[in-house]
This record gives structure tokens, sequence and C-alpha cells, in this order.
């Protein structure tokens, strides 16, 4: 049975719900491994246990967050011969990313980034040119490495729970040698709202806000949505840039998708088009985004959300 | 210093891409300088400006791989500013993946840093068309270099270099020592446009044309047979449609609720 190894990268107190998604496709592939990098919180024990979870591997330095991605991909390139894993998965995140491209080299294994499923042989699917086209790929290499976005499938724990049986890998000496150091590490405030990439609602907005995201903000609060933004909403500084959705922000494809105020230019439709749901508000009945939107409202965003937030806690009661 | 900036040739994504041929490869007839790599480049001018510029002997090295038709990204960077550029075509290499170009673009750049060392390799965060941002790791990775990814500051002490991450959860302060290979976000820079006086000076600079056999790599170790991935079935998707479009007559939100209770979104 195929050994695979999920890489589990600082979860803090509770598994998040990308890292049990990965849990449940490596589940479905063979033989469930873990790679973890922090500290195990008792949660993310059980939760591994409860997922079926074989084997849990912690790496022998506990320095690898001072610096940028290397190091990490050596105790993950040690693991996977350790584990005499055949198949690597990974969340999407940029880092995460990084890390697999580096064990891919490491590894002489072949990369498959923003894979939305995986069959029973290691064949990812995925969609490329901003949605446009969807693909099946496949590794031809004896490891291969996937990165699965968030949302791809429902997370299920296994019939049984397992107690993983913990090993210790040994990071190389030399792990940290041609690395960059973090030197400073600032957290921003959290939001308390879903992080962008693993939504499963979205509420964004763009040029239309004018510099007031409140209404969508409210919105999204009912509606428990992260909030996302265009690029001329970003770059005008009405929002930070991490909200940023499209060609040069972050591509997502969430249950849902609401679109305040942005046109629908090609670059944004690009972030946002595998979206299962688009709904579009706009005052411009000429704007591109209602030529792909499931419900499109041509009005003012300024009263029609309002309004929508109401109707949301008048039926919730 | 000296300062390699990776650009690509990229189908523009103002029209529909598309996927051909057997391989299925990006089709590349409506193709431009990759929006991303002119932050890239216009950091590399900064950084040598900052010094003294060509006349103190610095130079940034525009470094394109791809067919024929990506001498047009080499062109336009230096345009843009670039002091030389080179073209990495060979037959071979249509139908790489990521690591079989990061073994091309690394043995590219050990090429060019055979004479005199190569300070920095930068380049964007991503290409506007895989997609997939594999490469820039995977390059440090071949050519042991300290990666600085997704920089959205760029400052640089000797050797020492500084940058800031603006990451989702936190920011981040990094340092490396050069050589090093940084990739920067569209957030550190305005880039510049070509002007008249770069777009004549551009006429008298070099491109140097590179083939495998120059760089010391086998046919066999890039293209679909040193690719390590095969992409074995695309489908176009089918376009969306619109579907129900309203005008607002005051009771728009009532109806974008029901809509969502319809499909069970609340």
């Amino acid at each position: 049975m195929a050994k695979v190894l999920v890489f589990i990268d600082n979860p803090g107190q509770v598994l998040k719900k990308s890292s049990l998604e990965l849990l449940t496709i490596a589940r479905s592939l063979g033989e469930p491994a873990v790679a973890l990098n922090g500290e195990l919180h008792d949660d993310v024990a059980a939760a591994l246990g409860a997922y079926g979870v074989q084997s849990l591997y912690r790496p022998s330095a506990a320095d690898l967050n001072d610096y940028l991605v290397g190091p990490k991909a050596s105790y993950l390139a040690a693991a996977v011969q350790t584990a005499d894993a055949t198949i690597v998965l990974t969340e999407n995140s940029a880092e995460a990313r990084e890390v697999a491209a580096r064990l891919g080299i490491k590894l002489g294994a072949g990369v498959i980034t923003d894979v939305v499923a995986v069959d029973p042989d290691g064949t990812a699917h995925k969609s490329v040119l901003a949605g446009s086209y969807t693909t099946a790929a496949k590794a031809t290499t004896p490891v291969t490495v996937l990165t699965v976005k968030a949302n791809s499938v429902t997370p299920e724990p296994a019939v049984t729970g397992t107690a993983p049986v913990t090993s210790t890998v040994r990071v190389p000496d030399t792990a940290a040698a041609a690395s960059a150091r973090i030197t400073a590490r600032n957290e921003k405030p959290a939001s308390g709202r879903p992080d962008l990439a693993e939504a499963r609602i979205i509420v964004a907005g763009g040029r239309g806000v004018d510099g007031n995201f409140g209404p969508l903000e409210d919105l999204a609060d009912a509606l428990g949505a992260a909030i996302g933004a265009s690029r001329a909403a970003t770059d005008a500084g009405w929002i930070g840039h991490d909200a940023q959705v499209g060609q040069t922000g972050k591509t997502v494809s969430p249950q849902l998708y609401i679109s305040a105020g942005i046109s629908g230019a090609i670059q944004q439709k690009a972030g946002m088009q595998t979206a299962k749901v688009i709904v579009a508000v706009n005052k411009d009945a000429e704007s591109p985004i209602f030529e792909i939107a499931d419900f499109g409202i041509v009005g003012d965003l300024f009263q029609v959300l309002p309004q929508a937030t109401e109707e949301i806690k008048k039926r919730r009661g | 210093m000296k300062i390699i900036v990776l650009v690509k040739h990229v189908p523009d994504a103002q029209f529909d891409r598309h996927l051909t041929g057997e391989a299925n490869t990006t089709d590349r007839t409506e193709s431009i300088l990759s929006e991303l790599d002119e932050y890239a480049l216009e950091a590399a001018l900064q950084l040598i400006e900052a010094r003294g510029g060509e006349a103190a002997g610095h130079k940034v090295i525009a470094l394109s791989m791809g067919p024929a038709g990506a001498v047009n990204a080499v062109k336009k960077s230096l345009q843009i500013g670039a002091t030389e550029g080179v073209h990495l075509m060979d037959q071979a290499l249509a139908g790489s993946d990521a690591a079989a170009t990061s073994l091309a673009l690394a043995a590219a750049v050990r090429h060019l840093g055979a004479e005199t060392p190569v300070d920095l390799v930068l380049t964007g965060m991503a290409s506007t068309d895989g997609e997939t941002s594999l490469v820039p790791a995977q390059l440090a990775e071949r050519l042991d270099l300290p990666q600085v990814t997704f920089a959205s500051s760029l400052e640089l002490d000797g050797t020492r270099l500084t940058a800031r991450r603006d990451g989702d959860a936190h920011a981040e302060t990094v340092e490396a020592t050069l050589p090093a290979l940084v990739s920067v976000t569209d957030q550190i820079n305005d880039p510049r446009y070509p002007n008249f006086k770069g777009i004549m000076a551009a006429k008298k600079k070099t491109i140097t044309t590179l083939g495998l056999a120059d760089i010391g790599v086998d046919p066999s170790q890039v293209g679909p047979s040193g690719s390590w991935t095969a992409v074995e079935s695309a489908e176009a998707r089918p376009a969306r449609t619109a579907g129900t479009i309203i005008t607002d007559e005051g009771d728009a939100g009532i109806k974008l609720v029901d809509f969502l209770a319809a499909q069970k979104m609340l």
C-alpha cells in the first residue's frame, strides 16, 4: 500500500479544515502519515488519530521557522525517505508550494500545484489558464508531490481511529546553510473572518465601493464570509493588499463569490471564475462581470448589500 | 554588481488563452513580457542605479527562456533599461515543466556567471501563464542559493540583503547574504515604461542567443523527456454563461437573499 505523507506546518491549537482535507485525501490514496513542524497540541494529536494517521514524524531541529523554506524542505525530504512515502501532500499556500518545489528537486520528484482532486493512481486534476481549462496531470517519477487547494474535498474522519506511532526525523546539519534568515515577524491583527484562500464564501469589492468596505464587511459577517478586493481597491489603499483576488493576487474557488462594485476586467475574472456560484452587484449594466454571474443585480451596492444583510438577519431571527 | 532578471514571454491575459497540440502546451501567439517581471526588472535597475549604474561597471542581464518569440520579452527589457539580453532557445526546451525549466535556467545562470560571478537572480512572484510559482524556489535549490521570495521591499548593504515580506498572517523581515535569488511582488515599486531614449538605446544593445549545447545541458534533460510531470489530458472548460440579471427596484437585496437561500448558501 502506498505511503502518503502529509506535511502539516505549524498547525497551532487546532488542525485547519484544509489539513483535514489533506488527511482525507491521503487515506483515499494509501496509508496516511504526517510530517509535522511545530508544536503538537492535544487537539491536533487527537484529530490525527481520528483521521487514521498511522505514523507521525517530527523534526530533530526546533528552529525551522527561523528560515525561509530551505530547512523545511530538507526536513520533509528526510521524512519522505524515513517514511518511504511515494506521495506527498501539502496545502497550496505560497510557502507550502515553495517547500514542495524544493522538495521536488531534492527527491527528483514531479510537483503539481493547485490540485483540486486526486485519483487513486495519483493522477491530479487542476484548472489552468485562469480556469479556462481543466487538466489531468501525473508525475512520471517514483515520488509524487501535490499541493492541494482548500475546499477540494469534504473532510471525513476514519471509520476506525488510530494511535499514530511518533518518531523523530533528523534534519541535516547543513539544512540552514544557504537559507535566508527571518529576523523579525509581526503578527497581523486577526480579523476573525475566514482566511481568503480557504473561505467557502467571499464578498469582494472594487472601484465601486469608493473607499467604504463597511457594507461588504457587514454582509461578510452575516454570511461567515471572507473579504476580497480587486486590484483597483487595494491600489487605492482602501484595503490591504492581502485581500486582492485576481491575476496578481490570490486565485480563489469558493462555493459563493459575491462581487460588489467590480467591473470584472479579465484579470479579476481570472482569479475567481472557478467559484461555484457568482453573484454580481454593479451600477453599470454593461460591466463584463455580468457575463459570468449566475445572479446579477444592476443597482447601487450601498442600497442592495445593507438590505440583504438585514434580510439575512431577519430570516435567522 | 551583476544581476540576472528572469523575464518570460507569456500569452496576453487580455485575450482568451489556449492550450495547443498533443503536449497541451500554452499557445504563445499573442504574447507579451509578463507584467509581474517588470517589477523584478525595475528592482534590478534601481539597485544598480543607486550604485552608479553601468558607468560603475554594474549590469542587469535580462534572461528569457522560450521559443523564437520570447526574444520580444528580452527586447522590451532592454528598452526599459536592462544592460544586455540573453535568449535561451532550443527546440528541445519546448514542453519543459518547472523542474526541467529550472534545470535549464540554472545552467544558463552558471554559464553567465562563469567569468564574473552573478550576485543576484531576480524574478517576478509568478508567471502570469503557468502561475505555479515553482521555478524561483527550484532554481534557488539547484543553484544552492538562499531564496527570498515575495519581497515587497529590498535593501542591499554590501553583500547583506534585507527584504520585507507581507504574508497573510504576518509581515516578516528576512536577511540573506549575496549571492541570492529574490522574487518580488507587485507591491515593491512602480515599474518605469520604455521611453524614446530607451527604445533607441536598446537597438545598440546586445542580445546573445544561447542553445542547450552552450550551457552544457543534454536535450534529454529538458522538454517532455526531462520533465517530471506530464499533462495527460486537457479540456476546455465550458464558458460561464450569464444567469439571471435583474435591475434593482428597491428590493434587490431581498431577491439576493432569496437566491442565496435557493442555492442553500444561508
